[in-house]
């Protein structure tokens, strides 16, 4: 379904990210993973994409919030694996904390992960698609974006702005045939909600049960199929937002 | 100068005669939005050989004009 194409998927080291990279990859994208430090799990994520599928897999590393090292990784990228079509920002970080005891600094550092990240990356991988006429973006945003969340006030501002910029990517170059769309994932299993196992949240999840990674990825190989889909956020949350 | 370049690329998107191309025309006067000038700018990197980036607005054939010879340039 995806042969030929390229995926880049930010933070597709670990969790939902890997998840992401390794069911694109069974479509038979090619997929370059974009790391913020580890080498060993970002190295990890591409040998399986080899090995199992026989897809072209490689791995960069980059801070997604730096804006001249997005675009020094993206024309590597257009170097070694010639264009690439498909574009998921994952990359995310949580400094929880309420808002009258939270540091200038961790409020900072999440909205330049998570939102100024995916912006840096669009920025710069859409001329890729202008020039394939053809692209496509799901950004991973959050519940906690759709309904606040008690000590996120960073995050959920955002994942909140986040649901803002895909909209309005997806308005300005519908015409030129890229979509933008977002997944906004609850509760799901990964090292970012290993300190969550006890959260009282957890029982108000209608279907019971926290997500698992794959879950988020199902959802995201849907939107990049879904060729008359574009601005639209999908839950993926057993229906905790409904 | 990149004018008769532009005018080429121009003329192929809109259709218009290359004659009837101005360097004081506005893209807008030409029927060429902000985001069709982008497109543009990719025909003219093939045309001309040579990678640019549009990080600023151009109003006229003239401004586009100076922004890739600056550009070129360095
Ligand atoms: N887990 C959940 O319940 C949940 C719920 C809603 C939304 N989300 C969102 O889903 C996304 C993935 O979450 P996760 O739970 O899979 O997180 P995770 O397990 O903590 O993994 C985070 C990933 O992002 C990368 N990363 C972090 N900062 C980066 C930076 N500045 N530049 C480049 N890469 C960076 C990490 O790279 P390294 O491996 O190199 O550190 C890692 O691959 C995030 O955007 C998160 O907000 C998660």
């Amino acid at each position: 379904m995806l042969k030929g194409k390229t995926a880049i998927i930010t933070g597709g080291s670990r969790g939902i990210g890997a998840a992401v990279t390794y069911k694109l990859a069974s479509l038979g994208a090619n997929v370059a993973v974009i790391y913020a430090g580890n080498n060993v799990a970002a190295e990890n994520v591409c040998n399986q994409c080899k090995d199992d599928f026989g897809v072209e897999a490689r791995a960069y590393v980059c801070n997604v919030s730096d804006f001249d090292a997005v675009k020094k990784t993206v024309s590597e990228i257009k170097k070694d694996f010639g264009s690439a079509q498909i574009l998921i920002n994952n990359a995310g970080i949580t400094k929880d904390g309420l808002v009258v005891m939270m540091k200038e600094d961790d409020f900072d550092k999440v909205i330049d992960t998570n939102l100024k990240g995916s912006f840096n990356m669009i920025r710069h991988c859409i001329p890729l698609f202008l020039r394939s006429s053809e692209g496509c973006i799901v950004n991973i945003s959050s519940v906690s974006g759709l309904m606040g969340n008690v000590g996120q006030s960073n995050y959920s501002a955002s994942k909140a702005g986040l649901i803002g910029l895909t909209k309005s990517v997806a308005k300005e170059y519908a015409s030129k045939g890229i979509r933008c769309n977002a997944v906004a994932p609850g509760f799901i299993k990964s090292d970012m909600t290993e300190s969550h196992a006890e959260n009282p949240l957890l029982s108000m999840i209608p279907l019971g049960k926290m997500g698992e990674v794959q879950d988020v990825a199902e959802a995201v190989a849907y939107l990049v199929g879904a060729k008359y889909v574009t601005g639209e956020v999908l839950r993926v949350d057993g229906g905790i937002a409904m | 100068m990149y004018f008769d370049a532009i005018a080429k690329v121009i003329s192929e998107r809109t259709g218009r005669d290359v004659a009837d191309i101005k360097p004081e025309n506005t893209f807008t006067e030409l029927g060429i939005d902000s985001l069709d000038t982008v497109d543009l700018l990719m025909s003219l990197e093939d045309e001309i050989g040579v990678e640019i980036e549009l990080d600023q607005k151009v109003e006229t054939v003239a401004d586009l004009d100076k922004f890739i010879q600056s550009k070129v340039q360095g």
